[in-house]
């Protein structure tokens, strides 16, 4: 009964070993000028902060022992994976983490380097790179302490290699964050017929149903990649009010929070690296941006 | 994509925020290297509502590593101990506005000041015997009335505690604003610029508008405000009375001219509301301080507005209502009277109403008397502005928390809708109050008269207030 839904008749995979497409670049492009409106297109990416940023605050807070509550993320390393224009760079980094934003649409780049100067805090907390994950894994082996990979993974074009390549650049016992659409019926109904052409709420043509990933799959891919789900969570989106809140449904959106596996001799299991740790790796370690 | 489609794009169902951008000078294109002191929030006026704002980001645990500013016109304001005599500027504070004070701190000051608490307030009107008196059950303080310049002092003192964290500037006035564009603009500065009297920049992500009824912040922001001017002026002054007394009721009487409430300020002073036409406000001030005295004393205790229609009414109503509830009518008690008037302290000042039609704009909100000004009848003034405050800063905080830019309108207008709802109908009763007592007819004064009196019967209204 699927058939009804293959409407879009593309290639969504790439025979290169990049979890890059370039359809999708093209379609990011058009709509670069438009990530701070918060009226706009991306009105619903904005308004979305309001659970990712608390949902990844209290998990990393509640793994931590040792923080201030008026600089919550401070000494977090963070990679922004497909950070767009900076929509969720920027709140992280206010919030005290140092944040390294990738994205492989340069035009994105350029405006989240152009919104950030304004603000000194944030220009010096956060970089941006016009980049994708592979090409900053060489140089960012077991960099970060946390990867925030956003609407994300249903606009890659190789899952396991984009999965792979998180778990190199991440610090053992680092936090994986990832939110992204399931690939139901519903979905289908409501993420793209109703959000992109009816509705608006999304610009039409971002999102394929093909590429839409089920939390089972992505859960398997995670944990035969070395990392341990923690938290799978369902996330609704009210277009009249034009919030979003928690669902236990993952059946349209939903959110996972996964840890790398560490050695064990490393650290303790819930305490964040210490302060020294985490200026050796900064120094050897060549951070991009 | 069609009008059609754009009006069904699924968008928060509010007034369209891009109504909410002002008219005005934009801001010029910068670059971050040698642009002016930027600041996470920016307060112009350091009065007591002002002030305070500052005062209770500058202790929120969420603001710690934020950098706020607070501008005021004049000289700063410390004593470490009060002169003898009593300050003419009293406010009623409410409890809820101690606490507000309680939690950055500035409480313990007051108290270490001076203040006084009252535990009742008689209200009755001089055109019959109604009469309604509000007392909480457990004898609890129902308020204090405070001088200003504690108050001020209080807060001058809990600013200093977090130096490092807000910037007073005294003797400072902004003398222009000028406004961003919306925040997907990409080439000009996005934040609000303030031009200071003596040519100093300064740059903030939300200005915060406490600058009083005339407020400039609301002018230029061309937001519309809704005001009137009462044909009415209140006198103040510092009294002494005939006799000590335990002193702790707040009395305020409605003449036909408009009320007067003689306020505890100790044993045995009290400060003087006289909200009266503007030619007796000005004799009252031109005459002799025994003249004065007089005055006050039988603006009290005379009986010269009854008449025997209402007070025979007014009588039966009581009878009525004692058949029904018999504890619904409460015993009178007679005000101190009043054997002198410190000199010096007499002082008047015109009486008006306004309501901002918005607090709110992109980067901008107003509070205490900039988004609102009611007559002084209720006593409620300084308390509606340090109920903003909370509000405000409730919203501010969990902003912070949640890093968001704090000038975004999102939580800004859940500040808006919060306190316009719980202003407005007090803004509005206050008028209504105002306009009812400021007559002789006899209709509208059965008519108060028995809404007094009922309203002095029935406990769930009376705790309302």
């Amino acid at each position: 009964q699927l058939s009804l839904f293959r409407f879009t008749v593309k290639r969504p995979f790439s025979t290169s070993h990049s979890s890059v497409d370039s359809k999708e670049i093209k379609k990011f492009q058009l709509l670069a000028h438009k990530w701070w409106d918060e009226e706009g297109e991306y009105a619903a990416l904005h308004s979305m902060n309001d659970i990712r940023v608390p949902f990844i605050r209290d998990t990393l807070l509640s793994m931590s022992s040792n923080y201030h509550l008026g600089n919550p993320l401070s000494g977090i390393k963070i990679l922004d994976v497909g950070c767009g224009g900076g929509l969720l760079s920027e709140p992280l980094g206010r919030l005290g983490a140092s944040v390294t934003g990738i994205d492989p649409v340069e035009d994105n780049i350029r405006t989240a380097d152009q919104h950030k100067s304004f603000d000194p805090v944030l220009a010096e907390r956060i970089q941006y790179k016009s980049s994708s994950l592979e090409e900053i894994v060489e140089e960012s082996m077991e960099t970060f302490d946390v990867i925030v990979a956003s609407e994300v993974v249903e606009h890659v074009a190789d899952l396991e290699t984009f999965i792979k390549c998180c778990s190199q650049v991440l610090k053992p016992e680092g936090s994986l964050f990832i939110t992204t659409i399931n690939k139901t019926q519903l979905s289908y109904v409501l993420g793209i017929v109703v959000a992109e052409k009816i509705m608006g709420i999304v610009p039409e043509g971002t999102h394929e149903w093909e590429k839409f990933v089920p939390p089972e799959e992505l859960e398997r891919l995670l944990e035969s990649n070395g990392f341990s789900v923690k938290t799978v969570s369902g996330m609704l989106y009210n277009p009249l009010s034009g919030s979003w809140s928690w669902m236990e449904s993952r059946s349209l959106n939903y959110a996972v929070h996964a840890v790398k596996s560490g050695a064990p001799a490393q650290s303790h299991a819930t305490d964040t690296l210490p302060e020294t740790d985490i200026q050796q790796r900064s120094a050897t370690a060549g951070t991009a941006g | 994509s069609s009008s059609a489609m754009a009006a069904l794009r699924g968008r928060a169902l509010l007034a369209p925020l891009g109504a909410r951008l002002s008219a005005g000078p934009r801001a010029p294109l910068r670059s971050a290297a040698s642009a002016p002191p930027l600041y996470d929030v920016l307060v112009s006026g350091g009065g007591m509502v002002g002030s305070a704002m500052a005062a209770v980001l500058g202790h929120d645990i969420h603001f710690h590593d934020k950098k706020i500013a607070l501008l005021e016109a004049g000289p700063r304001k410390e004593y470490d101990q009060m002169p003898d005599s009593y300050s003419n500027r009293v406010s009623s504070i409410s409890p809820g506005s101690a606490t507000l004070l309680s939690s950055c701190g500035a409480w313990d000051h007051v108290c270490s000041l001076r203040l006084k608490p009252f535990r009742r307030m008689q209200v009755w009107d001089a055109c019959s015997e109604a009469m309604i008196v509000f007392e909480k059950d457990d004898l609890d303080d129902m308020g204090y009335i405070v001088e200003n310049d504690v108050i001020m002092s209080a807060l001058t003192k809990q600013l200093d505690a977090v130096a490092d964290r807000v910037e007073v500037f005294y003797r400072s006035k902004a003398v222009g604003y000028t406004w961003p564009l919306p925040s997907h603009s990409c080439d000009t500065s996005p934040w609000v610029q303030v031009e200071l009297a003596d040519g100093r920049r300064l740059q903030t992500k939300l200005l915060i508008g406490a600058d009083g009824h005339n407020s400039m912040v609301r002018q230029k922001a061309k937001i519309k405000n809704i005001e009137h001017k009462y044909d009415q002026s209140a006198v103040v002054a510092t009294l002494h009375l005939s006799e000590a007394t335990d002193n702790n009721v707040a009395w305020q009487r409605f003449l036909p001219t408009g009320p007067i409430a003689l306020l505890p300020l100790s044993d045995t002073a009290s400060s003087l509301v006289w909200s009266t036409s503007h030619d007796h406000a000005s004799e009252l001030l031109a005459m002799d301080e025994e003249s004065f005295v007089d005055s006050i004393n039988s603006a009290f205790w005379s009986n010269i507005n009854h008449s025997d229609f209402i007070d025979t009414a007014g009588a039966m109503f009581r009878s009525a209502i004692s058949l029904l509830k018999p504890s619904g009518t409460a015993v009178r008690q007679l005000p101190p009277s009043v054997a002198k008037v410190d000199p010096e302290s007499r002082a008047m000042f015109p009486l008006g109403m306004g309501h901002a039609t918005e607090y709110v704009q992109h980067r901008v909100a107003l509070i205490g008397d900039a988004a609102h000004r009611v007559h002084p009848l209720a006593g409620q003034g300084v308390n509606l502005g340090f109920g903003d405050i909370a509000c405000l800063a409730h919203h501010l905080s969990a902003a912070a928390f949640n890093g968001s830019d704090l000038g975004s309108l999102k939580h800004l207008l859940k500040f808006e809708t919060e306190r316009q709802r719980h202003n407005v109908s007090l803004i509005a009763a206050t008028d209504v109050l105002k306009r009812l007592y400021s007559t002789t007819l006899a209709p509208l004064v059965l008519l108060r008269t028995w809404g007094l009196q009922a309203t002095n019967a029935l406990p769930p209204v009376k705790v309302r207030i």
